[in-house]
């Protein structure tokens, strides 16, 4: 198989790259990575150059300036949803998270047979298609909706209910629900990791139920509890089809203007600012939150 | 022994109430997506109670739809053409990580599982500068582009975690019986890795099949069928046959989801599903 002739500088690299496991894996790894990098850094990269650059008519001007990102900053209406994006995103999260941890704890410490079945039933319906989840809550919750006419000929109510859809509520409902594996999976894992004998130790010594969850079960957990956060309070600052669908004017969130300014109105610069904007500031949010966090349970140990 | 580490296990056991809590959550989980199939069988042009008959007619009208029909074939080539690619490109990523040790390892599949934790919105506009600057018209093509990013994190996970208990010596026994590297593949690694192929290909389709923002900056004259839903919402009117066709697409997926995870439990032994 190998049968080489005269040592030439092809051979010894061949004979570097058979003794080489890090050569053999870069090779096996580069299809992937290029892929990545002409597909997800360079995109992003240009991203950053454009939001320096100037829309003029139909071209752009590669003139590097900050002139859009002193645009997005003293536009007040920007500030307006960025705000609003950041606190629906973070009700979210409280909501998402909440409601998650009672579940995920179930899993780890209430189920004995037949976890992988929970585990797969929580899972599912995150594979299926988020637009469709979206699109029935839009369903349930409108005007002459699930909710609203049920309640009706349930003879509940006389007249819909209108507080159901078109607003922040609403968004916040169908992204808890959208984002409810993203929440329960972290956490599960951090404590189904919890080594029981430390709880039996606590028992032993005379803690009570709920002294054992909060000085052991709960500490341990927050790693979980925290990567839900990040993982359900990133992704939904830029969430597109939920507010679109169930916001109405006043649950309308980032992500609009920015896909405004980028297929309507054809400013690419200044979208591309706004975006860079507003991931830069949720960037430093969660840095600032994840530290807040940390030394919060330093504390408590 | 064996008693200590059962008191162990019960440390922590919830009780009956939280047992409540878990079954409220799946109802929670499940039950607005259901009402789509519901209501998908309904007699009437309005989603609202009392239910007012069965019928079938909206599915026959949502299949009767020739550009529904177009998006869905869309929508399936590009589901083919971006799980065969995330997948090949993630089986040899996945060999890679598993197999050799190399620094800046950790550096280089943190970046392959990025686009898991971007908003899709910044991936969106980020890929319409890319097609955009490479001059790609607008098109399937690009949206196939867009869906390879997207479903290769997810076929490289997949595949990562069913080639980690793989035995190399199995593959070190073939070359030394004289195999070359090629037919030791195809004989020995592929065999074992089959499970985990298919499970990635599914869940890639499925992902590809789903996404629609991507799909909705990327897209030239020909829409996908999340894309072409999106475009029907707007009509009071088509809501009955979009209700049709959402119930057919989540029942679809979450079949093959089912079927994914299957597939990827399959030839693993017992161990997992009985610590599972």
């Amino acid at each position: 198989m190998t049968a080489s002739s005269a040592p030439g500088f092809a051979d010894r690299l061949r004979a570097f790259y058979l003794r080489s496991d890090a050569a053999k894996g870069y090779a096996l790894l580069s299809p992937v990575m290029i892929t990545m990098v002409v597909l997800l850094a360079a995109p992003l990269v240009m991203l950053i150059l454009y939001s320096f650059w100037t829309q003029s008519g139909l071209s752009v001007d590669t003139t590097l300036t900050t002139a859009r990102y002193q645009e997005v900053l003293g536009k007040q209406s920007y500030h307006d949803i960025f705000w609003r994006t950041i606190g629906t995103s973070s009700l979210v999260t409280l909501v998402t998270v909440g409601l998650a941890y009672p579940m995920a704890y179930y899993v780890a410490f209430g189920v004995k047979k037949y976890k992988f079945v929970w585990l797969i039933l929580l899972t599912i319906p995150f594979w299926t298609s988020y637009l469709l989840r979206a699109f029935s809550w839009k369903v349930i919750l409108g005007f002459n909706g699930v909710i609203n006419s049920g309640l009706i000929s349930a003879g509940l109510i006389t007249e819909p209910l209108e507080f159901l859809l078109y607003n922040q509520s609403a968004v916040v409902i169908t992204l808890a629900h959208a984002y409810a594996a993203f929440a329960i999976l972290p956490i599960y894992v951090s404590l189904e990791k919890i080594d029981r004998t430390l709880l039996e130790a606590a028992a032993d010594l005379g803690d009570s139920a709920w002294a054992r969850f909060w000085r052991i079960t709960f500490p341990l957990s927050l790693p979980g509890v925290l990567g839900a956060a990040v993982l359900i309070f990133v992704p939904t600052t830029g969430d597109y089809v939920t507010p679109q669908l169930v916001g109405g004017p006043t649950g309308q969130m980032i992500a609009y203007s920015i896909q405004v300014l980028f297929l309507k109105i054809n400013d690419w610069p200044l979208g591309a600012a706004l975006a860079m904007s507003a991931m830069a500031a949720v960037g430093i949010l969660v840095v600032l939150f994840v530290t807040a966090m940390q030394l919060a349970v330093r504390q408590i140990r | 022994m064996t008693k200590p580490i059962r008191a162990a296990k019960r440390m922590g056991d919830p009780g009956g109430l939280l047992g409540l809590f878990a079954i409220a959550y799946l109802l929670f989980l499940y039950i607005p997506v259901l009402f789509l199939p519901v209501f998908s069988f309904n007699d009437s042009i309005f989603v609202a109670f009392p239910l007012k008959g069965f019928t079938t007619k909206w599915y026959e009208q949502a299949f009767a739809d020739d550009d529904m029909l177009r998006a869905l074939t869309a929508s399936l080539q590009v589901g083919a053409v971006a799980s065969i690619v995330a997948t090949i490109l993630g089986l040899l990523g996945a060999k890679a990580v598993t197999r050799y040790q190399m620094p800046g390892q950790s550096l280089v599949t943190g970046t392959i599982m990025l686009p898991l934790f971007i908003p899709e919105i910044i991936l969106g506009i980020a890929l319409l500068i890319l097609i955009n600057a490479l001059s790609i018209p607008l098109s399937l093509f690009s949206i196939a582009i867009g869906h390879i990013m997207l479903c290769t994190p997810f076929a490289m996970a997949v595949l990562t975690s069913r080639l980690d208990g793989f035995d190399k010596s199995l593959e070190e026994a073939s070359m030394d019986l004289g195999e070359t590297p090629w037919m030791t593949f195809w004989r020995v690694t592929f065999p074992l890795v089959l499970p985990g192929i298919v499970s990635s290909m599914l869940l890639s389709f499925i992902v590809s099949f789903d996404e629609f923002l991507l799909s909705f900056f990327l897209q030239g004259q020909q829409p996908t069928l999340p894309v072409f839903i999106w475009s029907q919402l707007r009509f009071p009117n088509k809501l009955p046959s979009v209700l049709a066709l959402g119930a057919v697409i989540l029942i679809v997926s979450c079949l093959l989801v089912v079927l994914a995870e299957w597939v990827r439990q399959l030839g693993t032994d017992e161990r997992k599903v009985g610590v599972a």
